[in-house]
């Protein structure tokens, strides 16, 4: 039988477009504010975007080593959040008048950094014993842990804002290189992190032993790879993740609350999932995620530009969030 | 009325990359048994989902009585007549095997509102009492072994009163006494006028049901013969498109020093394998044998670490060895080819080349961290090449290569851990016949190289060609080891019905 070339053509674009679809449109919408209201693309509203998607990046890439081996990680939000806090209790200026460590000098960025990260990574070594070792499945094992982390953060804070904080610290957040705009210290952290993700999951072993505990867990056993291990390192390395995006939220925002992070997991997921991450397992690259992640970004942006209440935006990335869900899905069942 | 019940002319149906169905004819006669036959990847199941409305043909066209229709997904086929048996099972473990057998078209009382549990529980009774089969409707599917659940799966597609039952290999997991069951019903079933298609690889079975055989090769359609006009041999034939003179490869391994000693091996629970005493080998071929049931799967992922034992020792080379987890197993030299190669084998989103790479990456480093793609591509197409693995290209998702393609993939992979024992669990399950003499000779050869095999198979003949002795289990023991003149189907059926009394 002949197969006509042309109809086939025509339906892989109509595949490729489907396929894409969440990010077309959102382009395209990002585009149609950019005609309608020229000054949009100013500076200021890209460097906005550029450190915003960076922030989220680093959190999705956390979250994206969860979702690849069916996992998901809740706590995640929870834990940027500390992160935040404690960072901000350690970086209060000197003249500050409500320190919470008022006879506490200066101590080097590097050491609060090293420190904040090695608790979160606590965080995420529970989350990965209690998902491996316990089977509890991650969506219930990481709800918990949220909500573990929040209270925590309540009783580490008093619910008190921590604000006052040291220029050198805000400076990681706010300054960038040459003093160029368009390259922000944490764009240029997020791209190089994104790099070492890429590289772990590309060109390990243990990438490898992801990606294979994603597509079948049982064989992945069988196939002699230590998926208790893997998986720990997996969650243990989200929550490094998380505590890096804390140090930097604290820096971004001046200032650092409980509030902090909520719901950031669920934005890292959105992110992920309209960036090709599949909610079936296995399947995931990070250029996809940044994609994602950006592309959600920059609808927030043009959303909040044309001056849509931002009680709105929410109904409209929750609606963002399920479509991409279901064309995800849609690319495994129509394959049959 | 016309002289065919079901009619499919010009067929045709294409997956990305892949034409599975080119143009393909059945016909199908009322009262009768109609044998679809063909390798793996013949395109035999892909036809069967497109006429049970589970796949959508690109071109063809069905006649059922004379008059064209269309189906668009299996309720309809169901409503109109159309039932079908599938290779893979689709239990609900947990729901009674009423509701299995009646699910989605419970029967209901006051208008439809609540599901009449108390019919369905009867007419279940009676279904299953009629077939033969004696099963508690208010049992939970999951109690019953595959193979009961498959019998299940019979009645369900019996009990929808079809008029065409479509039969996807459904003695693939049954024992010969079921077997006879299944006869049984299908011979019922063509008495009252139904027509069943029939697809297996099994040529006996074939020969002693069917009516008239359609042959498929490559997605076209060869041809439909009267079954009473084939033998074994012609059908091959057909089925391969060139004859097969040797069915199985000419061995000349040697079978050295012993490697493995295994010794009063016993699972934590009670009905499973126990006292099992074994050696293997340099170079050997050991065929494991049993009926369904005797634990012979177990014992192996026993060995490999999958399960837990309570008493027992491995000795590999002559020391005593502690495998706990199949890493254990796999450090020491020993690899398993599972025996469901879709749950436990391939991954099937992930590419030919990291299927054979994922179990031996931390050989292929290079600066101790990072993988050397350069080498393990080497390896992935030197395994393709040596193992001749058809694929369009190292990047192809394993899931879409036929099975024994996939299974060459598998065993590549355990190859590249230069592996001195290679437990191979039903190495030619569900693979056609040309593939199946491609794997024989594999194993030969490994034979020869002086890897030592075990190799666990339903099929006698299959096992004592290639086999140097056979273990027989029975029960979960082993009861009795045969090899040279004893290496004949009575003696090894004697061994493996030596229940304890």
């Amino acid at each position: 039988m002949q197969i006509d070339n042309n109809k086939l053509s025509g339906r892989r674009t109509g595949e490729f477009l489907l396929n894409n679809a969440v990010i077309i449109m959102m382009l395209v919408a990002a585009a149609a504010v950019s005609i309608m209201r020229p000054n949009f693309i100013s500076q200021y509203n890209i460097k906005n975007l550029i450190s915003n998607t960076s922030a989220r990046f680093i959190i999705a890439l956390g979250v994206s080593g969860c979702l690849i081996t069916k996992g998901t990680d809740l706590s995640a939000g929870r834990l940027v959040g500390l992160a935040a806090c404690l960072s901000a209790t350690f970086m209060q200026r000197l003249d500050y008048t409500s320190k919470v460590y008022p006879d506490m000098g200066e101590p080097p960025i590097i050491w609060v950094f090293l420190g904040v990260v090695a608790v979160c990574m606590v965080f995420g070594l529970l989350n990965g014993l209690v998902v491996s070792k316990l089977n509890v499945p991650p969506f219930i094992a990481t709800l918990g842990m949220q909500t573990i982390v929040y209270g925590i953060c309540l009783v580490y804070t008093g619910a008190q804002p921590i604000g006052g904080l040291r220029k050198d610290y805000t400076n990681i957040s706010s300054g960038s290189l040459f003093g160029f705009q368009f390259l922000p210290y944490l764009g240029i952290i997020a791209l190089l992190l994104g790099l070492i993700m890429w590289f772990v999951y590309n060109k390990t072993p243990h990438g490898k032993h992801m990606y294979a505990i994603g597509g079948n867990e049982n064989s992945a056993e069988v196939a002699g790879i230590n998926t208790t291990a893997t998986k720990i390192i997996i969650y243990t390395t989200a929550a490094c993740l998380y505590g890096i995006a804390g140090f930097l939220y604290g820096a971004k925002s001046g200032g650092a609350s409980v509030n902090l992070g909520m719901g950031y997991e669920l934005e890292a997921i959105a992110g992920c999932t309209i960036g090709g991450v599949s909610t079936n397992g296995g399947v995931g690259r990070i250029s996809g995620m940044l994609v994602g992640v950006l592309v959600f970004e920059l609808l927030k942006i043009a959303m909040q530009f044309m001056g849509v209440p931002s009680d709105y935006t929410y109904i409209v990335q929750g609606l963002v969030i399920i479509m991409a869900v279901s064309l995800d899905i849609r690319k495994y069942v129509a394959k049959k | 009325m016309s002289e065919y019940l079901l009619e499919m002319k010009g067929i045709s149906k294409s997956f990305p990359g892949v034409q599975a169905l080119d143009d393909v004819s059945l016909k199908l006669r009322a009262g009768t048994v109609h044998a679809l036959m063909g390798e793996n990847g013949a395109g035999k199941s892909t036809l069967m989902k497109c006429l049970f409305g589970v796949y959508k043909m690109d071109a063809g066209e069905v006649l059922y009585e004379g008059q064209p229709i269309h189906i668009a997904n299996p309720f309809e086929a169901l409503q109109k007549g159309i039932a079908m048996v599938h290779q893979e099972l689709q239990p609900i473990p947990e729901r009674s095997i009423a509701e299995n057998i009646y699910c989605g078209r419970y029967p209901t009382k006051l208008g439809g509102i609540i599901v009449d549990h108390a019919r369905m529980y009867q007419d279940t009774e009676a279904l299953l009492r009629g077939l033969g089969l004696d099963f508690d409707p208010r049992a939970k599917l999951g109690a019953l072994s595959v193979s009961q659940m498959q019998l299940v799966e019979i009645a369900k597609a019996v009990s929808a009163n079809a008029k065409i039952v479509i039969m996807d290999e459904p003695t693939s997991s049954l024992t010969q006494n079921e077997v006879d069951v299944l006869f049984r019903i299908i011979n019922n079933l063509r008495n009252q006028g139904c027509a069943i298609i029939y697809i297996s690889h099994k040529m006996d079975e074939i020969l002693r049901i069917s009516n008239e055989v359609t042959i498929m090769r490559d997605g076209k359609y060869i041809g439909t013969w009267p079954a009473g006009e084939l033998t074994n041999d012609l059908i091959i034939t057909r089925m391969v498109g060139r004859e097969i003179t040797n069915l199985y490869p000419k061995k000349e391994n040697v079978p050295g020093e012993v490697v493995l000693r295994v010794e009063h091996y016993t699972s934590i629970h009670s009905k499973s394998f126990r006292d099992v005493n074994f050696e293997l080998r340099k170079g050997e071929i050991l065929g494991v044998s049993g009926l369904v049931g005797a634990q012979r799967t177990e014992l192996m992922e026993g060995i490999f670490g999958l399960r837990a034992i309570t008493a027992g020792s491995v000795e590999y080379l002559g020391r005593p060895i502690r495998i706990i987890r199949p890493k254990d197993a796999i450090n020491q030299g020993i690899a398993l080819l599972t025996e469901d190669r879709r749950a436990t084998g391939i991954f099937g989103v992930l590419s030919v080349s990291d299927n054979v790479s994922v179990a031996s990456l931390s050989q292929y480093l290079k600066y101790h961290i990072m993988l050397d793609d350069k080498r393990i591509s080497k390896l992935v197409r030197d395994n393709i090449d040596k193992l001749s693995i058809k694929t369009p290209s190292e990047k192809t998702p394993i899931k879409s290569l036929s099975g024994g393609n996939q299974q060459k993939v598998i065993i590549s992979r355990w190859l590249a851990n230069d592996p001195d024992v290679l437990i191979m669990d039903e190495p030619t399950r569900g693979i056609d016949v040309g593939a199946k003499y491609e794997i024989y000779c594999i194993i030969a050869d490994l034979a020869k190289q002086g890897k030592s095999i075990i190799m666990i198979s339903s099929e006698m003949p299959e096992l004592i060609g290639m086999a140097d002795r056979i273990m027989v289990m029975c029960d979960g023991r082993a009861t009795g080891f045969v090899e040279g003149e004893d290496m004949n189907q009575e003696k090894i059926m004697e061994l493996a019905t030596r229940f304890e009394s």
